[in-house]
This record gives structure tokens, C-alpha cells and sequence, in this order.
């Protein structure tokens, strides 16, 4: 790591977040792709929001619409092939309908994002220090010479040894770990409010996977940014969010605080998650308790509540499970305020004390 | 596995010797001469007994998947013997392993890849029974049908392709296969790293009851320490194309005394340790691993080791029993990297905690 950084100012950046509202603002969002098959929902009715220095963690699925919800926080949704609605404000400005001219400002500037493959997101053809030093001459008229001794920087910053020497290397000299180093290296170079990490970790062998994280959380510290962590790793989510947002089949079942969240889940889907999931302490003899049947299709998700075909809790339900199959829960508030949930259970509380908690504790 | 087993009397099912597997690394241009080699399994030792199964743990390209693929003889071995049920298979030319395929079959990490999209299931899972003359020509939907039962899929589908299926139906496919000609071991690479988590529990508790079901040994390759220890009671740690530390899954998880492994658990994400300890300390490893062309002089850890000293450079140490386990370590000791939550009561060894208040290990708190 280095001195800190010359911070430079934004070109017309964002306006600044007005009062107390928080800098990301996701508010019934819903994604949806017309597809030969049929309309895809991809995300429906999704909310929430990340203050300054806060890190979310979005779990779920593959195909539960948690890199869907991200990517339409970039504008990378083509409208033309799919349909947004809600409001997406990224520090009060207005993302959803904005025209390409006032993305291009968002992007890396206000929002970048870090994606889950750095071998795909990086192109092969040109030197790392030429593709992060075009991302900071896009936001800043200077020189090229001075944009690589920032890229050079950078590079420098995110641990990549010799940088000097290394900032002219192409993308297949690079192991993996550096690689996805390089990708936060430019993902940073204008020094965005909010780092959109999309599985950052998951090609990743453990002892790299720690370093990134170390990484991560360090440069948040440092420049007091926004994450949002998307990962399906509850391990990775436990060690680095400050809240979780759980979804399911593209809407949001569980909302709260970590510690909340992963020690008094309320939600049938999250005790599915969490009884899943081997460990390296406690006892071994214990089986896993996997959630029978597999994610619906976004093309056709289930009526009611879209975890009922799976759901064996369903007998805890006033009115039975009929009412699971017709009828979609709200987003309620559980046992604290800031914990949000999706079932019609009523006292989810007890029923994971007795039951569940032995079962997956 | 460090003894012999105690329910198996005439020896391990599998028995492998200083396996060696090198990749050779050509020059470009016409002569293509022989300029290194990928040393990538290099001397592993280990057995497993009968309906046993031993865990396989590693980073990418530490050979474990190389490993699996010496035994299922997809891949010749370079040194080394391996001995199956007393028998040497190493050397075996194709015709004379022929019958011991039926006996040590593989499940692939990918279940997109390791399907043929344009047979059916039937035909993935049937080919076996009908290569090895297992069944009657006429009684191979049959056999099919019970397989797929086996696996939890509906029998009704064997006329299905694979692109009908979901991942981790598509994985139940692949573990049909590898069970049509009732193996005695079964090497898993990977087996469930690319399902979702709610469908991992899935395919490895079906895993587990077909191996008490069937008496199946397996060769556990994973490099998702909780999986490993959840399933296999017996743990070896490779780095770099050796073992650096073997033994039963307590020692190893609760004690591990070679600093690799201490590092690995420590790295692990967990969420119920998160959740207890909080943010917790971590053994913090530098740069990436080498390469295997050229592989560090004497231990091959050392580059990246806290506790090098000259003598790791010169010498290689050897795998030597410590503390109920083997561990190839000069300087191996014992420490309790995952949280005490479990192991509070008996285990003696220092915690990190500990080691961190005296400055003996490069331990950060995160």
C-alpha cells in the first residue's frame, strides 16, 4: 500500500447526496427481458439502498437476479431488450431512463463495478497500464504520461509488485490473483463512491480470495467508499458485509444487519441457505440439510410465495399452505426494525428457536 | 492415510507409492525438444482402505486434480507405484487395466462439460453396462432406470438429454455413470463446486448415503475445506504437487501443525466462526504460488512461509508422524487456527489469539 492518493475532483461529478439520503437508492426496482420463450423476471420489486463506507452483501442463487439488480445500478441493461422500471439514485441523480451521455458520467466515476471473471472482463489484447489509464483519461483531460504514472500508481496501490515494470504487461502474464488485482486497479482509478463487486472472489483460491477481501475492505477504509459485495458464499458475506440482502427467484426475502441475519434468520429460504452449508468447526456428524428441489424458472416463477415448492415450513402458516401457493407475502418488518422479511409465517421467531436452529446450528 | 486401516485385512484398497506425474514443457519451432517439466504431482504417498474415503485439499494447480486423474489411469504415471488391491496398476498397457476400470470410476467437476449433449441419458448412464458387458443387452433400461432411481433422478427420463436438466440433476447423471459398474472407488474431482449452495447438500448427502449404501471408497479432490471435512474422516493437505500434511480430519482441522495448512484455515471464509468470533485474525499469505516448472530448492513452501529459515532452502523435509498426523514440515508445530468454539476444551495448542499478543506470526486483525 502507498501514501494516499492525490484525490482528484470528479469532472461534474454528482450532485451531492441530498440530506440524509443514503448514496445508492434502489427503490421498487423490477427487470424484466423479453425473450422468445416468454418475459423473463429477472428482478421484481426490489429495494434498498447503501450509505457511504457501508458494505451490502447481496446472497442468492444463480439466477436469482442479484447481478441483474447491480448491473441496471450501471445502466448496463440494453433498454431495447429489456424492460426497467423503479428508481435507481446513485447520490440523488436519477439512474433508470438517464441517457447514455449521463451514464457515461456515473459510470467509473461515480459507480464501478468489479466482475467476477478477470480473465473475460480484461481485454487480452491491450497493456494493463493502457486499459486502466483509458479509464482515467475518460473522466480527466490530462496527458498520457500522466495518466500512466497514475495507472502505475494504482498498481502500486493494489499490491501488484514492480509495478512500473508490470503496468506494460498484457493480461496473460498476470496469475489469476493479479489479475482480478489489475481489475480493482482500474475498477478504482477515479475513485468511485460505490464499488459494485459482482463474485469478486469466486475464481479464487482461498489464500488469494482472503487477500482481495483484505483488499477491498482496506481501500473502503481508506477512501470511505459504498460496496456492494454479490457473492452466494455466506462465509464471505459473515466477513466482510455490514448487511445482507438475501434473494430469491428476483425479489429480496430477507433484509437486515449480518449479525441479525445469519444468527436469527427469519425466513424459511435463509435457514435453507444456512443448513446447507458445511463448516470447519462443530460437529461433523451432523448432516447437512440441503433444501429439496431446485431454484424456479424466472420465466414462469411460481404463484404465491416463489420459495413454496421448496418450503417445509409451510405447515407454520395461519390459513396453511394454501396460502403460500396464492398468495405473495410482503416485505415485513421482523423482530427488529431494520430486519425485513418475506413469509407469511407469523412468528418466524419461535419457530426457528424450536425447530430450525438445533437443526442447522 | 498414515495406518493401515484397522477393519481391512489383507491391505488398502488402494495403495499409491511416491506417485510422480511431469508434464514435459516443449520449445516452440520445429524440433520440439524437451526444455522442462511440470513437475506436478511429485512424490505423493497415501492409502485408502476399503468403503473409505480420504479427502484431497489444495489450491489451484497443486496437482490434486492430476493426482485422480494418475489413479483412473487417464493420465500414466511418470514414477512411483500404485497398488490396487495388491495389484500394480501403474503400468498397466490399456487392454490389461481394462478390468480394473470397472472398478475405480470418476466424477467430473463440471457437469456441463462432462455430458455429451447429444446422447441421452440412458445412453451416458448405459454405455458402462454395455462397454464391460455388465448386463444382458436387454436388461440395460433396466439397470438404467434402477440407476437413476438410485440417484434421486425419475427413471421415467432416461430417454431425456442432458439439456433438460438442471446442474445438479446434471451432476446425479454423471454420479449414475460412475456408480453402472458398481466400483469399489470412486475418485470425485470436484464434485460439487459448481452447484448452487442449497443443491451442494444435495448431491453430497447423496454421496454419503451411496457410499454407506454401497460400501464405496473415495478419493475426496476439493478445495472447499468445510465440504472435505464433512466428508472424509481422513484429510491431505497438497501444495504445490506434495503433501504436506496428512492425517485424520480432527488433527488436521483442529491442530494442523504445517503452516500451509494453518494458513488455508485460517483464509477459509466460515460463517458460524464469523458469527461467533466476529472479525477474526487470519494468517495473511504473500503472492501467489510458484510455478511448478521450477519449483523452490528444498521445501517447496518456503517462498511463501513465515517460518523459513535457511535450512528449508537446503533440505526437503520429509513427511515424519507428529503429533498423531504426518507433516513435511522443519519446523512443524501445532496451532489452533479456527475458532475455539469447538475445540476449547482439550486442545493445548496455542490459538492465534496468542501467538498474535507474543508476535511470533505474521497474524493481522482483519
Amino acid at each position: 500500500m502507498t501514501e494516499v492518493l492525490e484525490a482528484p475532483q470528479s469532472q461534474g461529478g454528482a450532485p451531492a447526496a441530498s440530506g440524509s439520503e443514503p448514496f445508492l437508492v434502489v427503490e421498487n426496482l423490477t427487470v424484466q427481458f423479453p425473450t422468445h420463450d416468454g418475459l423473463v423476471y429477472a428482478v421484481t420489486d426490489l429495494s434498498y439502498s447503501v450509505e457511504m463506507g457501508k458494505t451490502l452483501g447481496i446472497v442468492g442463487e444463480s439466477g436469482s437476479g442479484k447481478s441483474v439488480s447491480s448491473m441496471a445500478v450501471l445502466g448496463l441493461h440494453d433498454i431495447k431488450r429489456s424492460h426497467l422500471t423503479g428508481s435507481i439514485r446513485v447520490g440523488g441523480r436519477e439512474v433508470v431512463g438517464a441517457s447514455a451521455h449521463t451514464m457515461r458520467r456515473v459510470r467509473g466515476v461515480d459507480v464501478a463495478m468489479i466482475f467476477q471473471d478477470p480473465l473475460t472482463a480484461l481485454h487480452p489484447f491491450f497493456r494493463i497500464g493502457k486499459q486502466i489509464s483509458e479509464a482515467y483519461r475518460i473522466h480527466h483531460k490530462v496527458s498520457k504520461s500522466v495518466a500512466r504514472r497514475r495507472a502505475i500508481e494504482m498498481l502500486d496501490l493494489v499490491g501488484i509488485p514492480q509495478p512500473d515494470r508490470r503496468v506494460d504487461d498484457y493480461v496473460h502474464q498476470f496469475s489469476g490473483g493479479m489479475r482480478q488485482r489489475a481489475m480493482i486497479a482500474m475498477a478504482l482509478v477515479n475513485n468511485p463512491k460505490l464499488l459494485i463487486a459482482d463474485e469478486p472472489t469466486t475464481a479464487l483460491d482461498v489464500t488469494v480470495q482472503a487477500q482481495i477481501l483484505d483488499l477491498i475492505q482496506s481501500l473502503q477504509r481508506e477512501f470511505g467508499s459504498a460496496v456492494i459485495l454479490i457473492t452466494h458464499d455466506l462465509g464471505v458475506i459473515a466477513e466482510v458485509a455490514d448487511d445482507v440482502l438475501v434473494m430469491y427467484a428476483g425479489r429480496c426475502v430477507e433484509k437486515g444487519s449480518t449479525k441479525e441475519i445469519l444468527t436469527k434468520p427469519e425466513m424459511p429460504y435463509t435457514w435453507g441457505l444456512l443448513g446447507s452449508i458445511a463448516d470447519v468447526v462443530g460437529d461433523v456428524s451432523k448432516p447437512l440439510i440441503p433444501i429439496p428441489g431446485t431454484p424456479p424458472s424466472l420465466l414462469s416463477p411460481p404463484s404465491g410465495c416463489a420459495f413454496h415448492p421448496r418450503c417445509t415450513y409451510m405447515d407454520k402458516v395461519d390459513g396453511g399452505p394454501r396460502r403460500c401457493e396464492t398468495e405473495l407475502p410482503e416485505l415485513r418488518q421482523g423482530r427488529r426494525a431494520d430486519h425485513l422479511l418475506r413469509c407469511h409465517i407469523s412468528d418466524p421467531d419461535a419457530v426457528y428457536e424450536s425447530e430450525v436452529k438445533e437443526k442447522i446450528g | 492415510m498414515t495406518q493401515e486401516p484397522p477393519t481391512t485385512t489383507e491391505g488398502p484398497l488402494l495403495e499409491v507409492t511416491d506417485l510422480q506425474k511431469y508434464f514435459p514443457v516443449k520449445s516452440s519451432g520445429v524440433i520440439r525438444r524437451t526444455i522442462g517439466q511440470v513437475q506436478a504431482v511429485d512424490g505423493v504417498t497415501f492409502s485408502i482402505g476399503a468403503g473409505q474415503s480420504l479427502g484431497l485439499v489444495g489450491e489451484s494447480g497443486c496437482g490434486k486434480t492430476t493426482t485422480g486423474r494418475v489413479i483412473t489411469r487417464l493420465y500414466d504415471p511418470t514414477a512411483g507405484s500404485m497398488k490396487f488391491e495388491g495389484h500394480e496398476i501403474g503400468h498397466l498397457s490399456k487392454k490389461e487395466m481394462h478390468p480394473y476400470r470397472r472398478d475405480i470410476q470418476l466424477i467430473f467437476q463440471d457437469p456441463y462439460s462432462s455430458l455429451n449433449p447429444r446422447h441421452t441419458v440412458g445412453s451416458i448412464v448405459g454405455t458402462p453396462l454395455l462397454v464391460h458387458n455388465a448386463v444382458p443387452k436387454n436388461q440395460v433400461v433396466d439397470r438404467v432406470q434402477g440407476l437413476l432411481e438410485t440417484v434421486g433422478l425419475n427413471p421415467e427420463h432416461f430417454n431425456r438429454y442432458p439439456s433438460e436438466f438442471s446442474g445438479g440433476q446434471r451432476q446425479r447423471i454423471g454420479i449414475a455413470r460412475a456408480l453402472a459398474l458398481n466400483p469399489k472407488l470412486i475418485v470425485a474431482d470436484e464434485p460439487v463446486s459448481a452447484l448452487d449452495v442449497s443443491i451442494q447438500a444435495q448431491v453430497i448427502n447423496l454421496l454419503q448415503d451411496l457410499q454407506q449404501k454401497f460400501g464405496i471408497a473415495f478419493l475426496f479432490i476439493a478445495h472447499d475445506l468445510a465440504i472435505v471435512r464433512h466428508f472424509c474422516p481422513e484429510v491431505a493437505v497438497m501444495y504445490l504437487g506434495k503433501i504436506v500434511e496428512i492425517g485424520d480430519r480432527s488433527s488436521i482441522y483442529e491442530t494442523p501443525h504445517h503452516p500451509y495448512t494453518q494458513a488455508l484455515l485460517s483464509a477459509a471464509p466460515d460463517v458460524k466462526q464469523a458469527v461467533v468470533g466476529g472479525r477474526r485474525e487470519r494468517i495473511r499469505l504473500e503472492g501467489d504460488v510458484p510455478s511448478p516448472v521450477n519449483p523452490p530448492s528444498g521445501c517447496r513452501f518456503r517462498t511463501r512461509c513465515w517460518k523459513a529459515q535457511a535450512i528449508c532452502a537446503e533440505q526437503e523435509p520429509p513427511l515424519l508422524e507428529v503429533g498423531g498426523r504426518q507433516v513435511a514440515c522443519h519446523f512443524a508445530e501445532p496451532l489452533q487456527v479456527v475458532s475455539s468454539l469447538v475445540a476449547e476444551s482439550e486442545s493445548e495448542a496455542p490459538s492465534l489469539q496468542d501467538l498474535s499478543e507474543s508476535g511470533d506470526a505474521p497474524v493481522q486483525v482483519s
